[in-house]
């Protein structure tokens, strides 16, 4: 992957990836949970566009983190709600960056202790590289590559609006 | 820090962060924040499938009562639980305390046995400090102290998760008027009360009680002492009840609990003086009769049993701090 010169729009990506999510969902059956705080604004954009019938989820990882030990509890954590049975469920866990995967295997254990889901996807507005865990996107409309002291955050406007930015560390 | 320029709370590491809760006195506002913040999605752990979050794995945290407790000690087993730590019990009333073993030889022994944690209850203000103390000038201020109830010094969880309670049914505290009613004298709940709720910015805080039941200057506390229940809970949004100690009583500080209920006791008629939207609150155990009639204490307007629950969620906020601070 080249390294990253233009920030990718999050607007268009949040399109594209509705597109490529729509054959694959049941309006009826499928459900959203997005991880806090960017997946959470990434799947109600999905969620809409999608026309889905379940009310999306969203999922705080902080208690399941495995670098708890090294950084303690984040000042900010928000509570987890799923507001639908996991049990037998379709669910797609929904991000706004993939990086090294360890976030997303905390969301599926956190996942686990709501019930057994039938089947888990994972669709994420971009792949920036660098994982760390044998996790693959099901649904990843963009990629790029940055360097490990840079950050990629998504971030939402006031107006709703949602864009990258990038933050060194 | 305080305005008299002293050290640093002990219970604070370099960064400000809690490495013991010994008490909620010298509590800076944005730590006592931050625990009722991330107390409220550990409340929401008890609604699931499996009410556990593996954050403690492999941790254990050991429950020292030297004091007889069933519900903070309860609670704090569940809260520990529910972190996935590994809970040992220990009523050191009825054991080596018995035969002769000082308290820091008993935390010598467990810390050997590698402990994460303790949980400290004791009939003597500062045994927690105590303890606190002797980890860290004996290297081993990774296992975290909590205070569950020193002597009349501090309860600082039951002191939070009473704030956790308000904050729950009144949202903000700088617009608040509440009243603590009871035996202040013999009480940690309400040392430990007064201090959260001054440092929160409660702008009136009252106490009621008879003069034999107060300790000398209580109002340098910041409080407004009443000795007329009616006229102390005149327009109050907040009634935090005491419960009368009977087995802290020494001397003839009360002519008979008939004659508290009379004064003191929180009867429908009583409450009717408080806001009508006023909540009611009490620590447990509860003397039916002595210090809350039936009719209250299973009202409409009490919240006595959720405070048991948000307890939990409290105690498992200040655990999963404390063992992400090492």
């Amino acid at each position: 992957m080249p390294i990253a010169t233009q920030l990718p729009d999050a607007e268009a990506l949040c399109v594209a990836l509705a597109e490529a999510m729509r054959p694959h969902v049941d309006p009826a059956a499928t459900a959203l949970v997005g991880i806090h705080t960017g997946g959470v604004w990434v799947a109600e954009r999905l969620h809409a566009a999608l026309g889905l019938k379940i009310p999306p989820g969203s999922i705080n990882v902080s208690f399941y983190r495995d670098d708890f030990s090294q950084r303690g509890l984040p000042a900010n954590a928000k509570t987890s709600q799923i507001p639908f049975d996991v049990e037998g469920a379709h669910i797609v866990i929904v991000d706004d960056v993939l990086y090294t995967g360890r976030t997303i295997r905390a969301a599926m254990n956190e996942l686990f202790d709501y019930g057994r889901p039938a089947r888990i996807d994972l669709a994420v507005l971009t792949d920036r590289g660098g994982r760390e865990l044998p996790i693959a996107p099901s649904f990843c409309p963009h990629s790029l590559s940055l360097p490990a002291a840079q950050i990629l955050a998504l971030e939402r406007a006031e107006d709703g609006g949602l864009s990258f930015r990038l933050i060194d560390k | 820090m305080s305005e008299f320029g002293k050290p640093q709370s002990p219970q604070l590491n370099s960064h400000g962060e809690l490495q013991h809760l010994l008490t909620i006195e010298g509590l800076p506002r944005d730590v006592l924040t931050r625990i009722l913040d991330t107390a409220a999605p550990f409340s929401e752990v008890a609604e699931r499938e499996v009410k556990k979050v593996p954050l403690l794995r492999g941790k254990s945290v050991f429950n020292l009562f030297f004091e007889n407790s069933t519900r903070t000690r309860t609670t704090f087993e569940i809260a520990a639980k529910r972190l996935s730590a590994d809970v040992i019990n220990l009523n050191i009333s009825t054991s080596s305390a018995n035969k002769g073993e000082t308290l820091l030889d008993t935390a010598d022994n467990l810390a050997a046995m590698q402990a994460d944690m303790f949980v400290v209850r004791h009939a003597s203000s500062g045994a927690p400090y105590l303890i606190a103390q002797h980890l860290a000038a004996t290297g081993r201020d990774h296992i975290h102290v909590v205070n569950a109830g020193d002597g009349r010094h501090a309860h600082p969880t039951q002191g939070l998760l009473d704030m956790y309670t308000i904050r729950h049914y009144k949202a903000d505290f700088t617009q608040l008027t509440i009243a603590i009613v009871g035996d202040v004298l013999h009480s940690r709940v309400a040392r430990s009360q007064i201090h959260a709720l001054t440092t929160l910015g409660v702008p009136e805080v009252r106490v009621i009680a008879p003069k034999t039941l107060l300790p000398t200057g209580v109002e340098r506390l910041g409080v407004r002492v009443f000795h007329d229940m009616r006229e102390g809970l005149r327009g109050v949004d907040v009634v935090m009840m005491l419960r009368l100690q009977n087995e802290r009583m020494q001397g003839a500080l009360l002519p008979s609990s008939q004659e508290y209920f009379k004064s003191y006791g929180l009867t429908p008629e009583k409450l009717a003086l408080a806001k009508p939207d006023a909540i009611v609150m009490h620590p447990g155990p509860m003397n039916r009769g002595v210090e809350i009639d039936s009719a209250v204490a299973d009202g409409g307007q009490a919240v006595i049993l959720p405070q048991v629950t948000f307890g939990i969620a409290v105690r498992m906020a200040v655990m999963a701090m404390l063992a992400g601070n090492s």
